[in-house]
């Protein structure tokens, strides 16, 4: 009897349904039984009857459910898999279900705004480090969990589910999480690192975007691999101090999370942050990729945010500052190129 | 005047005193020092993962500290066979380490012997000496004795000695959430969270315990108090343990740990200072020690996994503010703040609470001069900081019931993960700050402290703290209207911060901003040989001392005030 019970252990939620999310609850059903969530019927029903969704394969096993309470009445571990700018609204459905013995990790490398209803980030004067939030702090701040974690690195997709060797970050403040993440992630062709710097590990994987579109920027412009070089460690200084100024730690950008995924995303012509600034330096405006783009590439959104953080906090990132200007403020690629050029970086390394 | 506080009088929530916790505690105080010395063994045994060398390494460590502290920081207060003691652990250390005829089993054996003597000692050191005679007789004295001095300076004439027109409670205010803490401590157990500025602080925290009509609650006194022969009385009369902050080895903070929690577990209700000792900046404090909070979080956890899942079970957390208009150590703490914040020339301390002659001057002056107190009591929480409604049920964010005890669940079953509650502890301490903040009460004398000091960080924004304290105070002077219209901003400020439940106001400050200013002036640090702030003959505000004034103005740190100019 005993034994029967230890094997009748929870499932594990996977909240969204997206490239990634599918990747992971692929990842998750070697080992577990796994439910998902997705918001439309048809998706549900199509991961029911065919086991797939939008044409990728979902392991026969998974059960897919539009039930946030069904999915957390199941579940003691959630993995929420969906992109920043419908974050908000879904932890908001979850919340009501959620108890503080939920373990929450999260997939999401993108920021979100902590402002009043009738504010926006075109009308508030000043953006605070407390108006910003990180995807945990989004998850702390509506629900009742508290046991909350990230996921973080180079985890491409497509390649993933090819199931080509990677690895992964799972940072949280409790050991637990991080322990649980890597029980159930694991496998053969999968490492799962731990780190406690939560804050340090998601800001790492949000910053690489801006990178990652300049980097896609330089490609499009066909400007070599020397240009390149130059983008990806004068990114990654860009990406330490901007992670100091909203509470990460150094050493998280050097990790797995930052440098690892950086040096992924810039040369991943898959990323869509990537094909955005390829696109972009093709001659090609903001609204017309992005009209022409299904999933969203977080790294528009996070160099608006980023962008107004630096002006309030008076910093300088001029990476994230000229790419800002090209996105929406129509300064012409070339320009903020010179200007990168000539801007007075005199040292290499001032961090360490 | 509009300052009209009701005068309650609680009646005792536990009538018979031999069911008071704290009674049945000190009833069982053999067997319960004697449990802590066990449980406080094991636990070291457990850090030390049952290795002889790292057991005896420890123990040494132990040995050399004490034996240190022993020859260069003696106390009245320390038992005569203190050095005996550590001698004998020396001995048989030695003795033990150098027989080569024990294998490892029995060496192990030998030290945890030793083990087991050491915390045997620091129990019996702790543990408290509570009668409840005792506390009868010191709360008769506290409070007949006050109210007669009391009465002595206000009502004039021969006969005032035996006047009741004035008690203890005209002067010092109890506000806030008295009827659930009341409630509540009849359910479960509390674990109070005061604001620690004064020495005073703790007879005042156990009188108004006293006047809610609650049992004693015990609490962690520094043991440096109870060298004073008068405070040792009311130390032990009101259930205090001792708390030496000399002993800093593993051996020491485990057994007081294991001390707390297991009277937190027994029902005790307790009384933390988590800042740990007196603010010395003068601030409320932000960073708190989080040794002791962290046994409130244990015992919790306890007593869930025992199975006490109801609210008998419960520990409850709440947060108190002390509010003063005056601070009588305030002197000495500024300047130990500021020699160690930086760059101040050491300054011997001068600690004026170190006779009881001093103390009673001090007192004779509270009672017989107009200076209030206020106790403003919080709502209470559990112990990751939730708050909890009439039946004790812990409420998330949008008022759901939540459970406690999911917070300890790992796969079904309530779980010991040590760094978990580590970072719970954090949360909570956090918690506790904001909490403070919110039930904080200004006091007129608060204001203009902080108003003066602004001010005159305004008019040398390039001086830094320290250059700013030493500005010769002769030569500062800030013209009437310019003090009284800052004054205003900062109050409209304030209500509006208090209106978003943000802080605390006292009544005194909705009179005419001018009665307020000369109220505040009036009071704050009063008896102080120099006065934080004076009105010259011009009737300009001017400093005695800068120092001071920075004490007073730090109270309302933290509220972003100082962005207003």
């Amino acid at each position: 009897m005993a034994l029967k019970n230890s094997f009748k252990s929870k499932k594990v939620g996977v909240v969204g349904v997206g490239s990634f999310g599918t990747a992971i609850a692929n990842m998750l059903a070697e080992k577990n039984e796994v439910v998902v969530f997705a918001r439309k019927e048809e998706v549900v029903e199509e991961i029911n009857t065919v086991h797939t969704v939008s044409g990728r394969e979902l392991n026969p096993a998974i059960r897919a459910t539009v039930d946030p309470s069904e999915l957390c009445r199941h579940c003691d571990i959630l993995f929420f898999m969906i992109p920043s700018t419908g974050f908000l609204e879904v932890v908001r459905n979850f919340a009501p279900f959620l108890y503080p013995y939920h373990i929450i990790i999260h997939g999401t490398k993108g920021l979100a705004l902590n402002l009043g209803e009738s504010e926006s980030l075109e009308t508030v004067q000043k953006l605070k480090r407390s108006q910003v939030l990180t995807m945990s702090e989004v998850i702390m701040q509506e629900t009742v969990a508290i046991r909350v974690g990230c996921l973080a690195g180079p985890n491409i997709s497509k390649e993933l589910i090819l199931g080509n060797p990677a690895a992964t970050v799972v940072a949280s403040k409790y050991n637990e999480v991080i322990l649980e993440g890597q029980r159930l992630l694991r496998s053969e062709r999968f490492q799962v690192y731990g780190n406690s710097d939560i804050i340090g590990v998601e800001l790492s994987g949000v910053l690489k975007n801006i990178i990652a579109i300049a980097s896609g920027a330089l490609a499009g412009l066909g400007l070599g691999e020397n240009a390149k070089g130059l983008l990806i460690s004068r990114g990654m200084v860009e990406m330490v101090h901007l992670s100091k100024a909203l509470g990460g730690s150094v050493q998280s950008v050097m990790g797995l999370a930052g440098i690892g995924d950086l040096v992924t995303t810039c040369n991943s012509v898959d990323s869509r942050n990537f094909t955005v600034g390829f696109r972009l330096a093709k001659g090609e405006t903001l609204d017309q990729i992005l009209a022409t783009m299904d999933e969203v590439a977080e790294g528009v959104n996070t160099v608006r945010i980023v962008d107004a953080f630096i002006k309030t906090a008076g910093i300088r990132a001029p990476i994230t500052e000229n790419l800002h200007r090209v996105l929406f403020e129509d300064l012409p690629i070339s320009d903020a190129l010179q200007f990168l050029m000539k801007y007075p970086f005199s040292v290499d390394v001032d961090f360490v | 005047m509009e300052e009209k506080y009701i005068k309650h009088r609680y009646d005792p929530i536990i009538p018979s005193k031999n069911e008071w916790p704290v009674v049945k505690l000190a009833r069982e105080r053999k067997e319960f020092v004697k449990k802590v010395a066990e449980l406080a063994e094991a636990r070291i045994l457990g850090l030390t993962g049952k290795n002889p060398d790292i057991l005896k390494e420890e123990l040494e460590t132990t040995l050399y500290r004490e034996k240190l502290r022993v020859k260069q920081n003696p106390w009245a207060v320390d038992p005569d066979d203190e050095n005996e003691f550590w001698n004998e652990v020396k001995n048989s250390l030695l003795q033990t380490n150098n027989d080569t005829t024990l294998d490892r089993e029995r060496r192990f054996l030998a030290y945890q012997g030793l083990l087991h003597r050491i915390t045997s000692r620091y129990a019996e050191e702790i543990a408290s000496n509570f009668k409840a005679s005792h506390y009868k007789f010191t709360r008769s004295i506290v409070t007949y004795g006050f109210a007669r001095l009391l009465n002595a300076a206000r009502v004039k004439g021969i006969k005032s000695i035996f006047s009741t027109q004035y008690t203890l409670q005209d002067k010092i205010q109890i506000t806030g959430q008295t009827d659930q803490i009341r409630d509540l401590a009849t359910k479960g157990t509390i674990v109070m969270v005061p604001t620690h500025f004064s020495n005073l602080d703790s007879v005042l925290i156990g009188w108004i315990i006293s006047v809610l009509g609650m049992p004693p609650f015990i609490y962690g006194a520094g043991l440096n108090l109870f060298n004073i022969s008068i405070f040792a009385y009311f130390m032990n009369a009101l259930g205090a343990y001792k708390v030496d902050r000399r002993k800093k080895n593993l051996m020491y903070l485990e057994t007081l740990k294991t001390y707390s929690k297991e009277a937190i577990q027994f029902g005790c209700h307790s009384l933390f200072f988590p800042g740990g000792t007196r603010s010395r900046s003068g601030m409320i404090e932000s960073r708190l020690k989080l040794g002791l909070l962290s046994t409130a979080i244990e015992a919790q956890r306890a007593n869930f996994q025992n199975g006490l899942n109801d609210i008998s079970g419960k520990v409850f957390i709440v947060p108190v503010t002390i509010n003063y208009h005056f601070v009588l150590e305030a002197p000495g703490l500024i300047q130990e703040h500021l020699s160690t914040t930086g760059q101040e020339r050491y300054y011997k301390e001068n600690d004026e609470f170190s006779t009881s002659y001093k103390i009673s001057k001090f007192l004779f002056k509270f009672f017989t001069k107009g200076s209030d107190i206020s106790v403003s009591i919080g709502r209470a929480m559990d112990v990751l900081g939730n708050y909890v409604d009439e039946d004790g049920d812990s409420l998330d964010k949008r008022g759901r019931r939540i459970d406690t005890r999911d917070y300890f669940i790992s796969e079904g079953k309530v779980t010991i993960d040590q760094q978990r509650e580590e970072e719970y502890t954090n949360m909570l301490g956090k918690r506790i700050v904001e909490e403070f903040h919110i039930i904080n009460r200004v006091f007129s004398s608060h204001l203009v402290a902080f108003v003066a000091f602004e001010l005159i960080r305004q008019k040398n924004n390039k001086l830094d703290i320290f250059d700013l304290i030493r500005l010769p105070e002769e030569e500062i002077s800030i013209p009437y209207e310019e003090f009284r219209d800052a004054c205003q901003m900062v109050l409209d400020r304030i209500f509006e911060l208090k209106s978003q439940g943000k802080i605390d106001a006292a009544p005194h400050l909705k009179r005419g901003i001018d009665e307020i200013i000369s109220h505040g002036i009036d009071n704050v640090g009063m008896y102080h040989a120099k006065h934080p702030l004076v009105r010259d003959k011009q009737g300009n505000i001017a400093t005695e001392d800068m120092s001071l004034l920075y004490f007073y103005h730090n109270r309302l740190h933290g509220y972003g005030l100082e962005k207003l100019f």
